[in-house]
């Protein structure tokens, strides 16, 4: 019995897993808010990561937490940061001209 | 928002015809045997217990050192395209972020070396090993983005290119020693293999942090 307790609540928790990174994704790149589309994309990442944790495959597992949750979450974080920072460069201008 | 209203329904018709099609694609591929029982009989000759590590270091050990090129090529075009601008970070008030670097960057430090130590016999490898320091780097970075010392340009390119280039003077080696372009005398298989890892680790560290600095630092200048 307890073995087929086990069996449901792993074939739940991976139903699980894989609804919340479909709506992970879709909210992400749904969202007209770049800072929360990066936060979700972060998130996106770790849920991914456990996702090859449950298709044993702990080498890729921990390429994507530290590479593409971590470091990519990192290098899309400045990037939106110094994308900000030219905008407002620019619209300063053209307030300037007008 | 007219176009939208159009255009929607056609792009969701689109999209579950290709979804539709892909998962007839799918279900129909004949079962593949897989590459794991010739890599499980050519691990004895590999230097390394860890079938994923054997793959990416020795038997398919080509593809990861384009890789490790790859990531030189992507630092040293970013470079190509101007000087670097401050980080858009302000400098963090009160003592809570550097007290709890200057205890978090040593757990790194070690958490990374044994990442990459750990790759031979289990999961992990320089990748994983030189995202963590990779990192600790970037929380540095953070931590001072205003008055952060930089090593000098010399520096930064050979540490850029160690990885890379500790690759190919082993996979020379192995070819002048005549077990094959990117080859390793299976005695020393595990010490190549250890070394160009803790080499590649670096390098990886180092591309990441200068990534997220983008640009290239007023020390290093063209021509020099």
């Amino acid at each position: 019995m307890p073995e087929e307790i086990t069996t449901w609540f792993l074939i739940g928790f991976d139903a699980l897993l894989a609804l919340t990174l479909l709506g992970v994704a879709w909210r992400l790149l749904a969202g007209g808010d770049l800072f929360r589309s990066v936060v979700l994309f972060i998130a996106f990442g770790l849920l991914l990561s456990l996702a090859w944790v449950r298709l044993s495959a702990p080498d890729v597992a921990l390429a994507e937490a530290a590479i593409g949750a971590g470091v990519t979450g990192a290098l899309l974080l400045v990037a939106l940061g110094r994308l900000r920072r030219l905008e407002n460069r620019f619209f300063r201008r053209e307030g300037g001209n007008t | 928002m007219i176009r939208r209203r159009f255009t929607s329904p056609l792009v969701l018709l689109m999209s579950l015809t290709l979804a539709g099609l892909l998962i007839v694609v799918v279900l129909d591929l004949p079962p593949q045997p897989g590459l794991a029982a010739p890599v499980a009989d050519a691990m004895d000759r590999s230097g390394v217990r860890h079938p994923v590590t054997a793959v990416l270091l020795n038997f398919r050990g080509y593809d990861t050192f384009l890789e490790l090129a790859v990531l030189m090529l992507a630092v040293l075009s970013i470079w190509s395209l101007g000087l670097r601008d401050p980080i858009p970070a302000r400098p963090v008030q009160g003592p809570v972020l550097h007290g709890t670097l200057r205890h978090l960057i040593p757990v790194a430090v070690v958490t990374g070396g044994y990442l990459v130590w750990v790759g031979s016999s289990d999961s992990g490898g320089a990748f994983q090993g030189g995202a963590v320091l990779g990192a600790a780097g970037v929380m540095l970075m953070l931590s001072l983005p205003r008055e952060m010392p930089m090593p000098s340009a010399l520096v930064q390119r050979l540490g850029l290119s160690l990885g890379a280039f500790a690759f190919l003077a082993v996979g020379t080696a192995g070819l002048l020693t005549g077990h094959g372009f990117m080859g390793y005398p299976p005695a020393w298989a595990y010490h190549l293999i250890l070394g160009i890892e803790l080499a590649a680790s670096v390098s990886i560290a180092l591309t990441l942090v200068l990534l997220f600095l983008g640009g290239r630092s007023r020390r290093v200048r063209h021509g020099r």
